[in-house]
C-alpha cells in the first residue's frame, strides 16, 4: 500500500516539475533548467522517454535471468516471473518507441530514420514479439516455459552485438552530447537530479507492476497465455 | 562380456498438464530378471517404460543404471539400452538393412554387415533387407524394430507391447527374443498381455505400484 | 569408427538427397525470386547500396524455407525418440549444424552465382572481400538458423513461427554483411572490412557457443 502511494506521488512530482521547471539560457536558480541548443523545451522528453528505455531493457534482462533460473529450479513460479516480466518490458517498449518516434517527427521532421537507437527499440519490439509469439504456439506449460526461457537467452547474446556494431555502421540522429553510450553525465544539476529522480520512479513503477502481476499470477496458478 | 547389472528406479513420478500420471514407482533389478509393467490402457506404462528407457524426464525420482558396482552416468546410458514400442519411427525412406547400417555406425557398435545381415535373417527379414521400410507391413516393421534394438546387443532391454501387430511366429520370436535377453542382461515390459506376463519374473502395476510389486511368479 | 556427428550429418544428407524434400523448394525459390528481382528492375540502373541489400534478402528468405526442415522432419515423422535413443544431444546438434552449413553454401553459391550473371549492375571490384563476407555470412546465418529451427520444431505454427523468431536474432548478421558487401561492392581493400569480419566470427562463435549450451534443453523432453 505504502509502495504504491509513494510511487504515485514521486512519479506525479516528477512530472509536474519536468513539465513547468523553465527552461532558460543561463540558469541561475535552482529550479531553472538550461537550454540545450537545437532542443530548448523539447528536451523535457529526456525524463520521460529514457527511464522507458532503461526500464524496457532492465525488464527484459530480469526475464532473461528468471528464464535462466527457470531451466534450473524447473519451478513454474520462475517461469512466472519470467513472462511477466516479459509483459511489462513490452509495455515500455511500445511506450519507449512511440514516446521517440513522436517526438522524432516534433524535433527531426519523421517519424523514423533508423537511427541506432531507434533501430535498437525496435529490435527489442521485435525480441519481445518474438517471445509471446512463441509461447502462444506451444501448448505444453513446462515446455513453453523451456523454450521461451531458451529463446531469451540466444536474443540476449545478441544484445551486445547491438549495442557495439549499430553505431558504427550508420550515423546517429540521438543527442549524444548529453546522453551518451560511455555514460558521462555532462547535465546540468538540476536536470540530473529529476531525470534521475524519473528513472527511479520508472524502475520502481516497474517492480511494483512485477510484483503484482506475479501475486496475481500465483493466485489463478493460470499463466496468461499471451503474457501480455 | 557381461558384468553385474543392477538397475534402480527410485519414486518415479510424472506429472503432465496439471495430471499425475504416475507417482511413486521404485524397483531394483538385477542382471537376469524380467519386469513387466501392468496397467490399463492410458494409466502411464509406457509413460513410465520412456522414462526408464531415458527418452522422457520424470518429474520426481530417477533411474541409475549400476554395472560392476560402479554408475553409469545418465548421459552414457543410452549405450546400454535396447528400446521396442509400436511408437518408434524407423528412417521409412531407407531400406532395412540402411536403417541397420545407421544404427550400427552412430552407436560405434563395431558389427560388420555380416553381422547386421545375420540380425535381420534372425527377425526374418533378410529377403527384404533392401527395400524401403515404407513398403513394409506393420509385421515386418515390428520385427525390424528387434533388429534395431539389438544391434549394439544391450545389456537392458525395453519393450513395449512386444508382440502387437505380429502374427504367431512373430510372436515365437519375441518369446526367444527376451528369452535370450534375460540370460544376458534385463528384460522390462510393459503390456496388459498375460502372455506376454508370463515371460516376467516380476511385476509392477503402474496404477498401485505398492501393491503387487515384486509379486514372484 | 566415424563420430556419430558425422554419421547424422550423412544420414541427412542421405535423406535430402533421396526426398529432394528441401533442395528443390529452394531451387525453386531462389530463382522465383530472382526473376521477380530482375522483372522489378527492368532496364533501370539500381544502385550498388540497394543491390547489395537485395542480395542479402534473398539468401535470407532462402534461409527460412530450407534451415528448418532438419528439424521438423525428424518432429513430423516420430524419429525424434529414435535419435534420442542413439546419440548424445550435442551429436544430433552438430549434425544437423553440419547439414544446414552445406546446404546454405551450396544454396548460396547458386544465388550469388545467378545475381552476379543476371543483375549486370552489380558489380564486385574486391573479390576478397566478397567471398569472405558469403563464407562468414554463410556460416553465421546457418549457427543462428539452426538453434531456431530447433526450438520452432517443437512448436506449433513452424512455418510462420521460424522467421519471426530468427529475424531479430539475425539482425546484426545482417546489417554486417550487407556493409561488408557494400565495401566489396565500392573496391575497398580488405584492411577496411576487417571490423565487419570481426563482427561476423564473434557472432559465429557466440551463436555457436549458446546453441552447445542450451541445446539440451531444447531437444530433451
Amino acid at each position: 500500500m505504502a509502495a504504491k502511494v509513494t510511487i504515485a506521488i514521486w512519479l506525479t512530482i516528477i512530472i509536474v516539475v519536468a513539465f513547468i521547471f523553465p527552461v532558460v539560457p543561463s540558469p541561475e536558480k535552482w529550479y531553472e533548467f538550461p537550454v540545450i541548443p537545437g532542443l530548448e523545451d523539447r528536451a523535457r522528453i529526456l525524463f520521460f522517454h529514457v527511464p522507458m528505455s532503461w526500464t524496457t531493457v532492465v525488464a527484459f534482462l530480469i526475464s532473461m535471468i528468471f528464464g535462466i533460473r527457470f531451466l534450473k529450479t524447473k519451478s513454474m513460479d520462475d517461469d512466472l516471473k519470467s513472462v511477466s516480466s516479459a509483459g511489462l518490458g513490452l509495455l515500455f517498449c511500445i511506450l519507449a518507441t512511440v514516446t521517440g518516434s513522436v517526438w522524432a517527427k516534433f524535433n527531426w521532421g519523421s517519424f523514423w530514420n533508423w537511427d541506432p537507437r531507434e533501430t535498437s527499440i525496435f529490435v527489442l519490439l521485435l525480441i519481445y514479439g518474438a517471445y509471446f509469439a512463441l509461447r502462444s504456439s506451444l501448448d505444453d506449460e513446462v515446455k513453453r516455459a523451456t523454450l521461451s526461457s531458451v529463446y531469451s537467452i540466444i536474443a540476449g547474446v545478441t544484445v551486445p552485438f547491438f549495442i557495439f556494431i549499430m553505431p558504427r555502421i550508420m550515423a546517429s540522429l540521438h543527442p549524444e552530447p548529453i546522453v551518451n553510450a560511455e555514460g558521462k553525465v555532462h547535465m546540468n544539476t538540476t536536470m540530473l537530479v529529476v531525470f534521475l529522480s524519473s528513472l527511479a520512479g520508472f524502475t520502481a513503477l516497474y517492480f511494483w507492476m512485477l510484483s503484482l502481476r506475479v501475486r496475481a499470477g500465483r493466485l489463478f496458478d493460470v499463466q496468461p497465455r499471451q503474457g501480455v | 562380456m557381461t558384468k553385474a547389472l543392477t538397475f534402480t528406479a527410485s519414486d518415479i513420478g510424472k506429472v503432465f498438464a496439471g495430471r499425475t500420471i504416475i507417482s511413486g514407482i521404485s524397483f531394483s533389478l538385477q542382471s537376469r530378471q524380467s519386469l513387466g509393467l501392468t496397467g490399463r490402457n492410458g494409466s502411464g506404462k509406457s509413460t513410465l517404460l520412456k522414462i526408464l528407457a531415458g527418452v522422457l524426464s520424470p518429474t520426481s525420482g530417477g533411474v541409475t543404471l549400476e554395472e560392476g558396482g560402479g554408475e553409469i552416468p545418465q548421459e552414457e546410458r543410452y549405450r546400454h539400452i535396447g528400446f521396442v514400442a509400436p511408437y518408434l519411427q524407423l528412417y521409412d525412406e531407407f531400406t532395412a538393412m540402411e536403417n541397420l547400417e545407421f544404427t550400427e555406425r552412430i552407436r560405434g557398435a563395431g558389427k560388420s554387415r555380416a553381422e547386421l545381415e545375420q540380425l535381420l535373417a534372425r527377425v526374418n527379414l533378410l529377403p527384404r533387407k533392401a527395400d524401403l521400410v515404407r513398403t513394409y507391413s506393420s509385421g515386418m516393421k515390428q520385427r525390424l524394430k528387434y533388429a534395431f534394438a539389438l544391434v549394439h546387443e544391450p545389456p537392458l532391454l525395453f519393450l513395449d507391447e512386444p508382440t502387437s501387430n505380429l502374427d504367431r511366429d512373430g510372436i515365437a520370436l519375441v518369446r526367444e527374443i527376451v528369452r535370450e535377453q534375460k540370460n544376458r542382461g534385463i528384460v522390462v515390459i510393459a503390456t496388459n498381455d498375460q502372455e506376454d506376463l508370463q515371460l516376467c519374473d516380476s511385476l509392477v502395476s503402474v496404477e498401485r505400484p505398492a501393491a503387487g510389486s515384486s509379486e514372484e511368479r | 569408427m566415424s563420430s556419430p556427428v558425422i554419421v547424422v550429418f550423412l544420414k541427412d544428407i542421405r535423406s535430402e538427397l533421396r526426398t529432394r524434400y528441401a533442395l528443390n523448394a529452394l531451387i525453386m525459390f531462389v530463382i522465383t525470386t530472382l526473376s521477380i528481382i530482375l522483372f522489378s528492375i527492368g532496364n533501370e540502373n539500381a544502385s550498388q547500396e540497394v543491390l547489395s541489400g537485395v542480395l542479402w534478402i534473398i539468401i535470407f528468405f532462402s534461409s527460412m524455407s530450407g534451415l528448418s526442415r532438419t528439424f521438423v522432419s525428424e518432429e513430423e515423422r516420430g524419429t525424434v525418440m529414435t535419435l534420442q535413443l542413439l546419440a548424445r544431444p550435442l551429436h544430433i546438434y552438430f549434425g544437423k549444424l553440419l547439414f544446414n552449413i552445406v546446404l546454405m553454401f551450396l544454396i548460396n553459391i547458386l544465388s550469388v552465382s545467378l545475381y552476379l550473371v543476371l543483375i549486370s549492375s552489380f558489380i564486385v571490384r574486391s573479390y576478397d572481400i566478397f567471398a569472405l563476407t558469403i563464407l562468414l555470412g554463410t556460416l553465421g546465418l546457418a549457427s543462428a538458423a539452426t538453434i531456431i529451427a530447433a526450438i520452432i520444431a517443437k512448436a506449433n505454427n513452424k512455418g510462420t513461427l521460424f522467421p519471426v523468431l530468427s529475424f531479430p536474432i539475425l539482425l546484426p548478421l545482417m546489417l554486417t554483411v550487407i556493409n561488408a558487401t557494400r565495401l566489396a561492392v565500392d573496391g575497398a581493400p580488405l584492411v577496411d572490412a576487417v571490423s565487419e569480419f570481426q563482427v561476423l566470427v564473434s557472432y559465429i562463435i557466440v551463436m555457436v557457443t549458446v546453441s552447445y549450451i542450451v541445446f539440451d534443453y531444447i531437444w530433451k523432453e
